[in-house]
């Protein structure tokens, strides 16, 4: 009794030391789910293979095919884009087959890209250590687990010991009030967010988000939320778990079951960040202020109200800023002062990690139906997982999408990395509910906006950046 | 790779690649992550800004310039190596030559890659980044990574940080996953004392 008051994030971390950081020697910090895929694994598997090693827990590890597969429908080994790709691809299945770890390949009906599958397998859950070598595997603090992407060294790291070198992150808390108003969604949140702490502004830090507005987002819209944590540099991004986060985890195959579940749960209410800590930092914001964003530069930290006006350097703040501004403004052929409403688009992308689950699917068909794609707009639709292609088909989504001339495709990253055929195309301008907007992000010299799934529909459907509350007050009347 | 060499004392001129919050899919695009070695993505390191479309150099990218041939130090704007975890931009930087990059911040991940790999991550004051920035092109400067210093040829320096046990590994050529193994009993003990909270065994043999 007496002890510190302690946040989310202190219980999960001392929760999980092997040892102790000490002044000369990182913490060994144990990992309950390691999440695999094919582009940053095989460098790790070659290094186990060179020092003699096997995976030490394939029971805690999970491997999917998502980059660089195709989305095209049917596809299959046959269709992958390339033999670099294909080879990769090989890579994985070999090595998992060979050290035993469960792998949902291409073609299987569990295969997703891998921030959508353990979640929706119920793999992740509260108070656990996530990792995975991709930096959006921030999306799993949604549940209250600590979750992180690591590079390929760390990969091999985890496989043969299950364990990571870790210096302890600082915390800061993003609190934030009120709810969200109609039409503005958790990724106009965390594009808000991003935009104000900068894209480096949460470097070394764990944020936890807190507040009215957090507690009323689904566990969907908090994986949106905490997959862009990365985007403002931060180590992770947790929300503490409470009764949405335990619904959504009572019929999942891996959850516990019966009286473990209950006992679980006991446990996981206990997660939650104590009265009187401090974090080592705080951000307020006021959700009922916020409009839906979109972002109009070369990192997601540049975002605008979807009815405001493009910065103009000559009003940044310092030099630095005026220097990146400028760069962005020349990259995307943007004025400043410019207005981005109203501005012609040639694709609308629906997908990846941060809004490809059946809630996001749904939010762009309810602006979609009766609708169509408007000439010259190209629309994708691709759905998360395997999974969420079925659940989407049994309510009839895959229709809307079809009907209103947009592509229904496989799952998998697609256009958020463009390792497949899915490119944007030089200097051609979307609009991707994706999570990167860097220069050549969805292939060499694509112009990207990212914005919400409901932007993005209203979007397509009128062919210019559309504010989707101009569009859902005609749905809804 | 293992066993790494030691790390201690070099000197070499430094190529400047400005900008701030350089990306790593900007370091290597993800076109070139196909690869399932380390080695070989130097000349793809930056490869929009260095190349054309037609796969002609652009002259004026401060890697294509002459004063960049043997550079084994990058100096680059605030915040290098946000977004992507991809190592591959870490083994694309040494593959083409670079043994440090110094900047006024580092993402995390980059960071914790490079130092994995024994590139150096030298976060220096904005004040000394401008000097380094203004210095005449070709001027040499010696990393010392004992004492955790870079000092110009003329004299000035400054220093830098890198986590004790990072820099210990580097100067001695230990590497963290023999430490990590060296943490066996400990591990084990965790385990027993902590049953696993999953099985993703028994969760690939359900149908989900
Ligand atoms: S959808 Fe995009 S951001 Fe997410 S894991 Fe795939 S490539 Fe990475």
């Amino acid at each position: 009794m007496g002890a510190a008051p302690r946040t989310l994030f202190d219980k999960v971390w001392d929760a999980h030391l092997v040892r102790p950081e000490t002044r000369d020697t990182p913490a060994v910090l144990y990992v309950d789910l390691h999440l695999v895929h094919e582009v940053t694994s095989a460098q790790a598997f070659a290094e186990l293979a060179a020092r003699g090693l096997k995976v030490r827990r394939p029971d805690q590890t999970l491997a999917t095919m998502d980059h660089s597969t195709p989305t095209t429908p049917g596809a299959s080994r046959l269709t992958v884009v390339d033999d670099a790709a294909r080879s990769q691809l090989d890579h994985l299945a070999r090595n998992c087959s060979e050290h035993g770890i469960p792998l949902f390949p291409l073609g299987d009906d569990r295969q997703g890209i891998v921030h959508v599958i353990g979640p929706e397998l119920g793999l992740t859950q509260p108070g656990m250590v996530v990792v995975c070598g991709d930096s959006h595997t921030s999306t799993h603090g949604a549940f209250g687990a600590l979750a992180f992407g690591i590079g390929t060294s760390q990969v091999a790291h985890v496989l043969a010991t299950q364990c990571l070198l870790q210096t302890r992150p600082k915390t800061m808390e993003i609190r934030v009030d009120g709810r969200l108003a109609p039409g503005v969604t958790a990724k106009d949140l965390i594009l808000a967010i991003i935009g104000r702490l900068g894209v480096g502004g949460g470097t070394g830090h764990v944020l936890e988000y807190n507040g009215e507005a957090i507690r009323s987002l689904s566990m969907e819209e908090r994986m949106t939320l905490c997959n862009m944590s990365i985007e403002a540099g931060a180590r992770a991004g947790m929300v503490a778990p409470d009764d949405t986060t335990f619904e959504y985890l009572a019929s999942r195959p891996a959850a516990p079951k019966g009286a473990a579940f209950e006992r679980a749960v006991t446990d996981w209410r206990l997660l939650s960040t104590d009265a009187g800590t401090v974090y080592d930092r705080h951000v307020h914001l006021d959700a009922k202020a916020l409009a839906p964003m979109i972002t109009w530069g070369t990192n997601p930290g540049m975002s605008i109200p979807v009815n405001g006006l493009i910065p103009d350097p000559a009003e940044a703040k310092d030099e630095r800023e005026r220097e990146s501004l400028s760069r962005a403004l020349t990259y995307m052929g943007f004025r400043p002062g410019q207005a981005l409403a109203g501005t012609p688009v040639d694709i609308v992308f629906l997908g990846s990690c941060t809004n490809s689950r059946l809630s996001d699917l749904a939010a762009a068909a309810r602006v979609l139906r009766g609708n169509r794609v408007a000439n010259g707009v190209r629309m994708l639709v691709v759905p998360g997982s395997q999974q969420v292609k079925r659940a989407a088909e049994l309510q009839g989504l895959d229709r809307v999408f079809r009907d209103a001339g947009a592509e229904w495709r496989e799952a998998g990253c697609s256009m958020c990395i463009a390792m497949n055929d899915d490119r944007v195309g030089p200097g051609r301008l979307a609009v991707s509910t994706s999570n990167r907007n860097f220069e050549g992000r969805q292939g060499p010299g694509a112009r990207t906006l990212l914005a919400s799934p409901l932007t993005a529909a209203a979007t397509a459907v009128t062919g210019v950046v559309t504010d989707p509350r101009t569009i859902l007050a005609r749905v809804a009347a | 790779m293992s066993p790494r060499a030691p790390i201690g004392r070099f000197t070499s001129h430094w190529v400047l690649i400005p900008g701030n919050d350089i990306d790593t899919d900007q370091i290597i695009p993800a076109r070139f992550l196909k690869t399932t070695e380390r080695t070989g993505l130097g000349p793809h390191a930056f490869h929009d800004w260095r190349y054309q479309a037609d796969g002609a150099q652009k002259v004026e990218f401060p890697l294509n310039q002459p004063g960049a041939a043997g550079a084994e130090i990058l100096l680059a704007g605030h915040n290098f190596g946000c977004g992507s975890s991809r190592e591959h931009a870490v083994w694309a930087l040494q593959d083409a030559g670079f043994r440090a990059v110094i900047s006024t911040r580092f993402a995390d991940i980059f960071r914790a890659n490079a130092l994995a790999n024994g590139l150096l991550p030298i976060q220096v004051e904005p004040g000394f980044h401008g000097v380094l920035v203004s210095a005449v092109p070709g001027t040499e400067l010696t990393v010392d990574l004992a004492n955790e210093t870079i000092e110009l040829a003329d004299g000035r320096t400054t220093s830098f940080s890198l986590p004790p046990f990072s820099r210990y590994g580097l100067l001695k050529g230990v590497d963290e996953l023999d430490f990590l193994a060296g943490a066996e009993p400990d591990i084990a003990a965790f385990e027993s004392a902590h049953a696993a909270r999953i099985s993703t065994l028994a969760v690939s043999r359900s149908d989900a």
